[in-house]
C-alpha cells in the first residue's frame, strides 16, 4: 500500500477582507462577493514567504507521520512564488527540519498544479522502489496586481505531504494527469504581477482540464461520483470548483470540507492541497477522496485516495487547517496589506 | 441602378470561439453563403471588419480572406466603419452589382473578439480619441448619457430599458447562432451589475467572435439558380458627429433619421410598411432611440413600446430583432451588419423557425457605429 503517511498544511493569521479591496478601488463589494464567492483572503505575514510556509507545513506534516526525517530520500517544493529566483527553496526546508543532506531536493514551477506535480513525484518515488519516503509540497505567497480581479484572490497558504508505504493514513489507488498548451495565465520573467486572459481561464482552461483530468479518473477507476465522500479541486475562487464539481456529477456538499476558498482565498499551488489537508483532518477510515488540481498553461493533476484506518492515530498530532483558517485571524487594512506585500515603493 | 438580390447566407455560431481564428471564422460563414447561394463563382468581396488590427494585429483584411477562401485574383476590399462595418460592407457589394461592375459578390463581416485584447479600448477608438477617450470616456459610458437624457426629456424609465433586452433574450432563445439562448427576467436585467449608471451588464451587448456572410447578385443571376428573389430595395448611409457633445440633441441619433429617411423614399416605403426590424441595440438605449429615430415610434415613445410588448413577435405590430439583436445574438462588430441582413433574408424567406414573423415581405436592418456617427440602412423585400 503507498500513499500518504502523514500531512500538514499552514496559513498565515493576516487576513484582508475582499470589502475593503472593493473599496480601495471603487468596485462594488457586493458584486465580487457574489460573483467570485469570496470573503476575506490569507496574507503572508512580513517575515513569511514560501520556504517559511512550507517549513512550518512540512513540520506538522513531520508529527503526524512521526518518522525519521532521515529517511526521507526526496524533498519538492511547487510554488510560483519561490523567493529565489535562481536557488532552491527546498535546501533551507531540510536543513530546518533536519532532512539529508542526503536527499535529492528540487523546486517544482506549473502555476497553480505545481504542489500536485510535488505530489505525484513523490509518490512515484516511492512506488517505485527507490526511497522509503518522499514529500510533495505546495505553497504559495501569490501576487496579483493591484487592481486587478487577481486581488480579491491571491493569498498565502500551503501543504505538505509525505508519501510512504508504510503505516499509510490515504492510499493512493489512482492518478491521471492531463496537460495541453494552453496560455491562459503567464508571468514572464522579471515581472511582478501575473498577466492573465480573462474569460479565457474558464472553459478551455480550468473546466478543459480538470474535466479532462477528471473525467478519465473516473474512467480508469471505474467508480461513480457517488462513491466519494469528499471532492476537492483548485480553488481559483469560490463559483469555479462548485461549478466544475457540478460538472462531473458531485454535489456540494462532497465539497463543502475541502472549499476553503471563500474565507482562505487562491493559495495557488497550496490551493488543492490545502484543500486535501482539511478533508484528511476529518476523514473517517473507508473515506474515498477525489482530487484534481489545475495549473495553468495548463494543467491539471488527478488523485483518488482511500482513507485506512491509521488516519484517527495522526489527526489530532499537529494542528488542523481550519485552526489556522478560523482562529487567530488578524485584519489589515487596504494600506497595511500594500505594505505587506510590498505593493507601496520605498526610498531603499 | 440594376435590380440587386441576395441570393445566398451563411453564418458562424455568435460568442466566445476560443479555438477559430479570424480566417476559421469568416471562410466558414462566407464557404456557408457561396454554399447556400449555389454559385460557381464569386466576382468580388468585401470583409468589413471594424479593428483586426487592435484585436489581433492583422490588417488588410481584404486580400487575407481572398486568399484562405481561395478566390485570389479577385478584387476584395476591407472595409471600416466602426460598428456599422458589415452593413457598409454590404452596402459597397450592393453598389458594385446595381452599378453594373459585377454580377455575384460576396459580401462579408467578422470580428475576433476575444483574443486578448483590452476590449473596451479597442472599441473607445470609433469614439473621437481627442475630445472623448482622452477624458476618460467609453462606449458604455456614451450609451449611459444618451439614456439618462432620454430619461430625463422623455420620462423613459429604467423598467422600459429592461424590457428591450427581456424581449431579445426571448428571441435569441429561438436563435440557434445566437451567443446566448437564455431568457432573463427585468428583475435579473435591473439587479444585475453596474457598468455605467444607468446601464447595468445585461443592458449592454457582449463581446463575440463571429463571421457573417452572404451573396448579393442580379435578377438574373438569382433567376437563373431559380432563387426566391429577395430584393435590396434601399441602401442608404449618413454621418453625424464623431462626438456626442457636437450634437443638437442628445436623445437623436441623425444619422439614423437621415439613412431611414433616405432608405424610405428610395424603397418607396414607410415605417409601416416594415413587417420585421433589425436594429443596432448595442445597449437597450440605442434599440429605443432607434426605433424612434426610424419613425417606428413617436420620438420620446420607444421605451413606452418596448415596456408594452409593440416590438415583440407576438404583437404582430412591429416586431424588432427577432434574431435576439446584439444584446442576445452577440456582437462581433464587423459581423453585425450582415448578421442583420441574414436575419431579414431568412424572415423573407419564411426560414427562421420558431421566431418566424408570419407572412414577413418586407425587413429593414439599422447597423450603427460609434455613439451614432454613422449609420447604414437596408431595405429588403421578397418579391
Amino acid at each position: 500500500m503507498i500513499g500518504i503517511v502523514g500531512f500538514g498544511a499552514y496559513l498565515p493569521r493576516y487576513r484582508i477582507k475582499s470589502e475593503a479591496i472593493a473599496r480601495q478601488w471603487g468596485a462594488d463589494p457586493e458584486a465580487i462577493q457574489r460573483g467570485l464567492m469570496l470573503a476575506e483572503k490569507t496574507v503572508p505575514g512580513q517575515d513569511e514567504d514560501t520556504i517559511t510556509i512550507s517549513v512550518a507545513a512540512a513540520k506538522n506534516a513531520l508529527r503526524r507521520a512521526q518518522i525519521n526525517p532521515q529517511e526521507i530520500g526526496a524533498v519538492y517544493i511547487g510554488s510560483e512564488s519561490h523567493p529565489y529566483a535562481v536557488k532552491p527553496s527546498g535546501t533551507i526546508l531540510i536543513d530546518a527540519l533536519g532532512i539529508g543532506p542526503h536527499v535529492h531536493v528540487a523546486s517544482y514551477e506549473f502555476a497553480c498544479k505545481a504542489g500536485s506535480e510535488a505530489m505525484y513525484v513523490a509518490y512515484s518515488h516511492v512506488k517505485s522502489g527507490e526511497m522509503k519516503y518522499a514529500m510533495g509540497i505546495g505553497a504559495d505567497t501569490s501576487q496579483g496586481a493591484p487592481g486587478d480581479a487577481l486581488e480579491y484572490s491571491a493569498s498565502a497558504g500551503g501543504a505538505a505531504f509525505i508519501m510512504g508505504n508504510e503505516r499509510v493514513v490515504a492510499e493512493i489507488l489512482f492518478t491521471h494527469s492531463y496537460t495541453s498548451d494552453t496560455p491562459d495565465f503567464w508571468r514572464r520573467e522579471g515581472e511582478m504581477y501575473p498577466r492573465h486572459g480573462g474569460r479565457f481561464t474558464g472553459d478551455p482552461a480550468y473546466f478543459k482540464h480538470i474535466i479532462g483530468a477528471g473525467a478519465a479518473l473516473l474512467e480508469k477507476s471505474k467508480l461513480t461520483p457517488k462513491d466519494f465522500k469528499h471532492v476537492v479541486f483548485h480553488m481559483p475562487n469560490g463559483k469555479f470548483p462548485l461549478e466544475v464539481g457540478k460538472r462531473l456529477g458531485f454535489t456540494k456538499q462532497q465539497l463543502e470540507v475541502g472549499w476553503l476558498v471563500p474565507l482562505m482565498g487562491n493559495t495557488y499551488s497550496g490551493s488543492s492541497p490545502t484543500g486535501l489537508a482539511a478533508i484528511l483532518d476529518v476523514a473517517k477510515p473507508g473515506d474515498l477522496i477525489f482530487m484534481v488540481s489545475f495549473g495553468s498553461g495548463a494543467g491539471s493533476d488527478g488523485f483518488i485516495f482511500l482513507v485506512t484506518d491509521e488516519i484517527t492515530r495522526v489527526q489530532e498530532r499537529a494542528p488542523k487547517t481550519r485552526d489556522y483558517l478560523d482562529h487567530g485571524k488578524i485584519y489589515l487594512d487596504y494600506g497595511e496589506y500594500a505594505k505587506f506585500r510590498h505593493k507601496i515603493r520605498l526610498n531603499d | 441602378m440594376r435590380d440587386v438580390v441576395v441570393i445566398g447566407a451563411g453564418m458562424t455560431k455568435f460568442g466566445e470561439l476560443w479555438g477559430k481564428s479570424i480566417k476559421d471564422l469568416f471562410v466558414e460563414a462566407a464557404t456557408k453563403a457561396i454554399e447556400n447561394a449555389g454559385v460557381d463563382h464569386i466576382d468580388s468581396m468585401y470583409a468589413g471588419a471594424m479593428s483586426s488590427g487592435l484585436f489581433i494585429g492583422q490588417e488588410h483584411l481584404g486580400a487575407v480572406m481572398a486568399d484562405y477562401l481561395g478566390v485570389n485574383p479577385i478584387p476584395a476590399t476591407h472595409v471600416e466603419s466602426a460598428c456599422a462595418s458589415g452593413g457598409v460592407a454590404f452596402r459597397q457589394a450592393f453598389l458594385e452589382v446595381a452599378s453594373g461592375v459585377s454580377d455575384i459578390v460576396l459580401a462579408g463581416g467578422v470580428e475576433k473578439m476575444t483574443d486578448g485584447a483590452d476590449v473596451t479600448d479597442v472599441l473607445a477608438t470609433a469614439a473621437d480619441q481627442e475630445y472623448e477617450v482622452f477624458h476618460g470616456i467609453t462606449f458604455p459610458g456614451l450609451y449611459a448619457m444618451i439614456a439618462q437624457a432620454h430619461m430625463h426629456q422623455y420620462g423613459t424609465t429604467r423598467e422600459q430599458l429592461a424590457a428591450v433586452a427581456v424581449k431579445n433574450h426571448r428571441n435569441g432563445a429561438k436563435n440557434p447562432n445566437a451567443q446566448f439562448r437564455n431568457e432573463v427576467t427585468a428583475e435579473q436585467v435591473m439587479n444585475s451589475t453596474m457598468v455605467s449608471d444607468p446601464l447595468r451588464l445585461l443592458d449592454c451587448s457582449p463581446v463575440s467572435d463571429g463571421a457573417a456572410a452572404v451573396i448579393v447578385a442580379t435578377m438574373d443571376v438569382a433567376k437563373k439558380l431559380n432563387k426566391n428573389l429577395i430584393r435590396v430595395l434601399a441602401s442608404s448611409q449618413a454621418s453625424d458627429t464623431i462626438a456626442l457633445h457636437g450634437r443638437k440633441s442628445l436623445t437623436t441619433l441623425n444619422s439614423v433619421v437621415k439613412a431611414a429617411e433616405k432608405a424610405y423614399k428610395m424603397a418607396d416605403k414607410k415605417p409601416t410598411d416594415m413587417n420585421v426590424v433589425e436594429v443596432h441595440d448595442c445597449f437597450t438605449i440605442a434599440e429605443i432611440v432607434a426605433t424612434e429615430d426610424l419613425g417606428l415610434f413617436e420620438k420620446g415613445k420607444g421605451g413606452e413600446a418596448a415596456a408594452n410588448g409593440w416590438t415583440s413577435i407576438e404583437c404582430k405590430m412591429i416586431p424588432v430583432n427577432t434574431s435576439g439583436g446584439l444584446k442576445s445574438k452577440g456582437h462581433p462588430v464587423g459581423a453585425t451588419g450582415i448578421a442583420q441582413v441574414i436575419e431579414l433574408y431568412e424572415q423573407l424567406n419564411g426560414a427562421c423557425g420558431a421566431r418566424q414573423v408570419p407572412n414577413a415581405h418586407v425587413g429593414m436592418a439599422q447597423n450603427m457605429g460609434g455613439s451614432g456617427a454613422s449609420c447604414v440602412v437596408h431595405i429588403l423585400e421578397a418579391i
